[in-house]
């Protein structure tokens, strides 16, 4: 009996690992599924959306839920479980170690320290100034308007707890810091910049996962994305516009 | 122009898959694959071929590749494909369409948000697509297989 249990809490210590890093629904489910049928349970299922996971061992048996409640993309982390999942499919991990290694994953450090993503960030935003056909004059106002919006957003987030709050601060900052550039001479066209500079802040792949879930037929997934997306760009537009008005 | 073109989309990429902390061995490729998708989509815009097109083209090949790259290093494909499809991903135009929302100009708006979601769209469209082939693939050779 406590083989089933802990069958279920590794499956959704799983399941949440995944999730909260940024695999797709579909990858989620069918991982889930696979690691119980590993263990020889044919007829689990499972109900994953982005904010909570709801699994079932087999049919009759006790539906268990763990809530999601933050998401982020962190593609080693989801990595890392695929390897986990990969040895338990080939019989090399009992359930146990499993379970003890996600944990170590779950706490381990982020691989990148903050201010090697702040660095990327910057340099992110000055090129896509350039790849939307800004000059190269935009290319250092950009970085400035855009690392800057970056660590806005990740204190912010720490500070409000409400990501749309801390997203449109940070837009607020990019976009004063891109109009107050300007008029003081640096840079050619002020639209690139701010294009350029509020790519790390915009909710694009998001959009593209919800349309992705719909297609797959995951319709709550991606409509609860795409609500998502569609507040984080109202945030930024709003921001900028505020600006907007201002100068 | 093009030269311009293939370091932004490269370093774009790479640059998003340390922000999505992509493992450090493979945030080369992730440039790499974004550049390719980029390159296509300019080129085919440059062509005069319709941006949605272009992107469904571009995505399509960007995951084909993400797929081979997967297979070789045994890792989920979307390491790869994620930061890949971020130059395609129409964040201008969601800003845009934002923006001209606030400003109170609606129809210019809805028309800008209509071209984000049919270029979302594309990019989901490709990725699934070349999904679906990979399967096909996939159960064609196990059959095969099978039969002898």
């Amino acid at each position: 009996m406590e083989r089933t249990e802990d069958l279920i809490e590794l499956c959704l210590l799983m399941g949440k690992m995944m999730q909260q890093n940024g695999a797709e629904t579909y990858r989620v489910e069918d991982t889930m599924t696979r690691i119980a049928q590993s263990f020889g349970r044919d007829e689990s299922q499972s109900y994953v959306t982005p904010t909570g996971i709801m699994f079932t061992i087999s049919p009759g048996a006790h539906a268990k839920l763990v809530r999601v409640s933050a998401r982020e993309t962190n593609l080693e982390k989801v990595n890392l479980a695929n390897d986990v999942s990969r040895k338990i499919a080939s019989g090399d991990m009992s359930i146990h170690e499993a379970y003890k290694e996600l944990r170590k994953i779950e706490t381990s450090p982020t691989d990148y320290s903050i201010l090697m993503q702040i660095i990327a960030a910057t340099l992110a935003s000055g090129f896509f100034t350039i790849m939307f056909q800004g000059s190269w004059y935009d290319f250092l106002p950009a970085c400035v308007a855009g690392g800057l919006g970056f660590i806005a957003l990740i204190n912010f987030i720490r500070l409000f707890e409400i990501k749309f709050v801390a997203e449109f601060v940070a837009s607020l900052l990019i976009g004063f810091t891109a109009f107050s550039l300007f008029s003081l001479g640096i840079g050619k066209e002020v639209d690139k910049i701010v294009v350029g500079s509020i790519m790390p802040l915009v909710p694009g792949l998001l959009i593209t996962n919800a349309v992705r879930d719909l297609m797959a037929g995951h319709l709550i997934s991606g409509l609860t994305k795409g609500a998502e997306a569609f507040l984080t760009a109202f945030a930024i537009g709003a921001g900028i516009a505020v600006m907007f008005a201002l100068f | 122009m093009w030269i311009e073109y293939a370091i932004a989309s490269f370093f774009a990429s790479a640059a998003f898959g340390i922000i999505y902390q992509a493992p450090r061995n493979t945030i080369i490729k992730c440039g790499l694959v974004g550049m390719v998708g980029w390159m296509i989509y300019a080129f085919l815009v440059w062509k005069e071929v319709d941006s949605v097109p272009a992107t469904l083209t571009a995505s399509f090949v960007i995951a084909l590749i993400s797929q081979t790259l997967a297979r070789r290093s045994r890792t989920p494909m979307i390491i790869f494909s994620v930061p890949g499809i971020i130059p395609l991903v129409p964040g201008s135009l969601a800003y845009d369409a934002m923006r001209n929302f606030v400003l109170n100009d609606y129809s210019a708006a809805i028309s800008i948000a209509a071209k984000a979601f049919m270029i979302s769209g594309a990019i989901a469209f490709g990725l699934v697509f070349s999904e679906v082939l990979n399967q096909i693939i996939k159960k064609m050779k196990q059959t095969k297989a099978e039969v002898r």
